[in-house]
């Protein structure tokens, strides 16, 4: 299946011993000239790329704290080396957080310090290469972004915010990826990562309510662009079409419709991922993240809901409001933005929604904790509602479900594996080795418990697992949505007849 | 008075001076950079009290490095605190009367050399015999552990095997916070010990020492997380507002 080693799904994670340049080979595809250049960067790699390099770092640790501080910080304990699934999937030293950071942090030294300057040797400081731009540019694509060693760190060290200041000094001087650039430009462009056009989105959704008709004989809405209505919901747009992201789509249109709420979806702003947090550009990110404002103004709506997708809510939750706020124009009754999850398990509390969890004793669930879900956002008003809420759903919805081991989940989560802007077939080898970590964990419950299923909140690890599951011998049908367990589970109060003695069993 | 003390005095002027200033430097460059967007480690406390805690738990007890590592846990709490109880008992040479808490701590802070010597060594040896440690460790922080264990091991050795004339010393220290040179013990021991920690001194704000002033200046630590309820910018953020108008 694959012209790469995959590695073997042990009992207890194991440290693996050190294989230099294992992943040295991995690099994504450059962005081609037109994509950098709809972004502000310049199109191919310039002349002088060292200067502007150097310089941009400079700009760089002048303009973010985290930056500055974790340059100067680092005292190599080692407490951060096996804390990363790419280093634990492929065994490269340079996927450990602390020797990813090194490769910027050498640079740094070399012309921002003064040991690096005039003892470069001793502290380990080189001059910027052509060899240091193609290591960044393929370990700086090792790294998903998922704070996991931030966890670990004595001082909070986050190795993303290495990552994506590094992947920012590589736009800047021309050498831009192609995956995360590309949608970025679709974005600017059209309003969502795919370039689905208001036509193309319009033909899906009502494909949508005919299917969800056919299945339910409920006429469930997926309105578009409807002005005056209470909520916009974003989400990504892979929620359109791909499986099953597109069963987690169906489960909020149907939680919408029991609880009776007015919603929308804009064809302007189509989309809630913002793959400007991976490339670490603020301004490409803020710009993403106003077309949500002016829909929201356009619109007229009063409440702001996010579906599931885990950086995009690290964007709505943590920055929406730095980026795009201020949000004096909606109902202050309600946080901006919430989560599709605290939307549903505010209307269960509320007792508005009635299920059948039987809907899905053919499961047997775990969760999967999205990192950005776990280590860089929260649900609900408790630290730590980000964890337990989604929890709290999928057991109100479902009669089986039990927890993977207590160190890879929560804010222990290990990442997918495709996360950071990193779901690109031209990563697979990345992508299946770093998913080892998550694949030995659900292996794990699946042995010990009869586990079936593996729900998830994040667009992108709901894709990477429907790729990479069956690389495990698992089955790509293995991965689910949570709104789809909650659609599935749900009790429709104007259903036909039929399903309406259920519904009285019930009660 | 003898050239070695003048040389002493002016090294400890001119360290202590570098000292100062150097991370006064850069405590107010980690001050004074903004921190544009929110990023605290979740679950992060929602309340500054909590962060508070949360920072007094990372300095005092090392909470997440114990989460992570109890081995590296174990020998830098051990180094750490044993340093401080014994930086603390170096009051004694710089006060006069000497305070009563440092009197209090005298007993311990004298056997903390113990848990410092112990501590050192288990991080050098780490930094040996672990694969991952070898790998990422430069000659720097060979030579950071060297100096502070040269340090160590001269202290000890003034504490426990042959005494200097710590009245002298102390003597030495009042002055030159008073601003006069007075004499030091020609004592070889005594000169290396005080020779290393000028040393210390100097280097601390050109490297990983940093470390110290850079934890508190942390935005995934010292982060409240309420990025919903309060607008958080930074002004060059800002200004990109104010160059669109409208919206
Ligand atoms: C607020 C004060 C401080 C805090 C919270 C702190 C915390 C830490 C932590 C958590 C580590 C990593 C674990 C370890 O290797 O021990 C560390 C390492 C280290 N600290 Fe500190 N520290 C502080 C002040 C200092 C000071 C004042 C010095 C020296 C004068 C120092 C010297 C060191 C050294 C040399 C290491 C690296 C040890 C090695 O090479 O393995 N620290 N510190
Ligand atoms: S952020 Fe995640 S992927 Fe990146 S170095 Fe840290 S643990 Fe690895
Ligand atoms: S845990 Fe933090 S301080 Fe220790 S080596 Fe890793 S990044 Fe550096």
């Amino acid at each position: 299946m694959a012209d790469f080693d995959i590695p073997e799904l042990k009992e207890t994670l194991e440290i693996p011993p050190l294989k230099e340049d294992a992943m040295a080979h991995s690099k994504p595809y450059v962005a081609k000239a037109e994509f950098q250049e709809a972004l502000g960067f310049p199109g191919e790699l310039i002349d002088n790329w060292e200067d502007v390099a150097v310089k941009k770092l400079g700009e760089l640790k002048g303009k973010f704290r985290s930056l500055q501080v974790f340059l100067d910080s680092c005292v190599k304990c080692g407490a951060c080396t096996d804390k990363c699934h790419y280093f634990l999937g492929t065994a490269d030293p340079k996927n450990m957080p602390v020797a990813r950071q090194d490769l910027l942090r050498k640079v740094y030294r070399r012309y921002y310090t003064f040991a690096g300057r005039f003892f470069p040797k001793l502290v380990g400081a080189v001059d910027m290469t052509r060899e240091v731009l193609d290591e960044w540019y393929s370990y700086f694509h090792q790294c998903s972004q998922c704070r996991r060693c931030s966890v670990y760190c004595p001082y909070g060290i986050d190795t993303a915010e290495i990552s994506m200041a590094a992947r920012e000094i590589m736009d800047a001087v021309g050498l831009g990826q192609k995956y995360c650039n590309e949608i970025i430009a679709k974005v600017h462009k059209i309003g969502n990562n795919l370039g689905l056009p208001e036509p193309a989105l319009a033909d899906t959704l009502e494909g949508l309510e005919e299917e969800v008709k056919d299945d339910t004989g409920v006429d469930i809405k997926f309105p578009l662009d409807v002005k005056g209505a209470d909520i916009l919901l974003v989400t990504p747009s892979a929620d359109f079409f791909a499986e099953p992201h597109v069963d987690g789509l169906i489960g909020y249109a149907k939680v919408f419709h029991e609880t009776g709420a007015s919603w929308t979806l804009s064809s302007y702003a189509s989309e809630a991922a913002n793959f400007g947090m991976f490339i670490g550009s603020y301004e490409n990110m803020r710009r993403v993240s106003r077309r949500i404002r002016k829909a929201a103004k356009e619109l007229g709506v009063k409440r702001i809901i996010f579906g599931e997708c885990g950086h995009a809510w690290r964007v709505a939750y943590s920055f929406l409001n730095t980026l795009a706020g201020p949000w004096d124009f909606l109902d202050p009754n309600y946080p901006v933005p919430q989560h599709i999850c605290e939307y549903t398990w505010d209307a269960i509390q509320k007792g508005k929604l009635k299920f059948d969890p039987s809907e899905n004793d053919h499961m047997t669930l775990t969760f999967h904790d999205s990192c950005n879900v776990a280590r860089a956002s929260r649900m609900g008003d408790k630290p730590g509602g980000q964890l337990e809420i989604p929890r709290n759903i999928i057991k109100t919805v479902c009669n089986n479900y039990v927890d993977m081991p207590e160190n890879t989940i929560g804010e222990a989560t290990f990442c997918c594996g495709g996360g950071g802007g990193l779901l690109t077939d031209d990563l697979m080898e990345l992508r299946v080795k770093g998913a080892m970590p998550r694949m030995a964990a659900y292996k794990s419950v699946v042995d010990e418990y009869g586990v079936t299923n593996l729900a998830a909140i994040c667009a992108i690890c709901k894709t990477q697992f429907a790729k990479v599951l069956p690389y495990y011998g698992f089955t790509m049908d293995q991965i689910v949505s949570v709104h789809q367990l909650v659609g599935d589970a749900l009790i429709l109060s104007d259903a036909p007849s039929e399903d309406a003695g259920d519904e009285a069993d019930d009660e | 008075m003898s050239a070695l003390s003048v040389i002493y005095a002016l090294l400890f002027y001119a360290a202590t001076l570098i000292f100062l200033v150097g991370v006064g430097r850069k405590i107010w460059i980690y001050a004074k950079t903004p921190a544009p967007l929110k990023i605290p480690t979740m679950p992060a406390p929602v309340t500054q009290t909590g962060v508070v805690l949360r920072m007094a738990r990372e300095v005092v007890l090392f909470a997440s490095l114990f989460k992570s590592n109890k081995w590296i846990w174990l020998f830098g709490w051990l180094f750490h605190m044993a340093m401080f109880l014994v930086l603390a008992r170096h009051l004694r040479y710089f006060t006069d009367p000497v305070w009563w808490w440092v009197n209090l701590i005298q007993p311990f802070g004298k056997y903390a050399a113990f848990g410092m010597l112990l501590g050192l060594l288990g991080l050098w040896g780490r930094r040996f015999f672990v694969e991952r440690i070898r790998y990422i460790t430069s000659p720097s922080d060979h030579l950071m552990l060297a100096l502070l264990l040269g340090i160590v091991i001269t202290g000890m050795s003034m504490t426990f095997v042959s005494h200097t004339d710590i009245v002298m010393v102390k003597d030495f220290f009042r002055g030159l916070m008073t601003g006069s040179i007075r004499p030091l013990p020609d004592d070889l021991n005594l000169l290396l010990h005080l020779a290393l920690v000028a040393t210390l001194l100097i280097v601390f704000p050109i490297s990983k020492l940093l470390h110290a002033p850079g934890v508190f200046f942390s935005p995934t630590r010292n982060q409240v997380d309420n990025a919903r309820e309060k607008r958080h910018i930074a002004p060059w953020a800002a200004e990109l507002d104010a160059a669109e108008s409208g919206n």
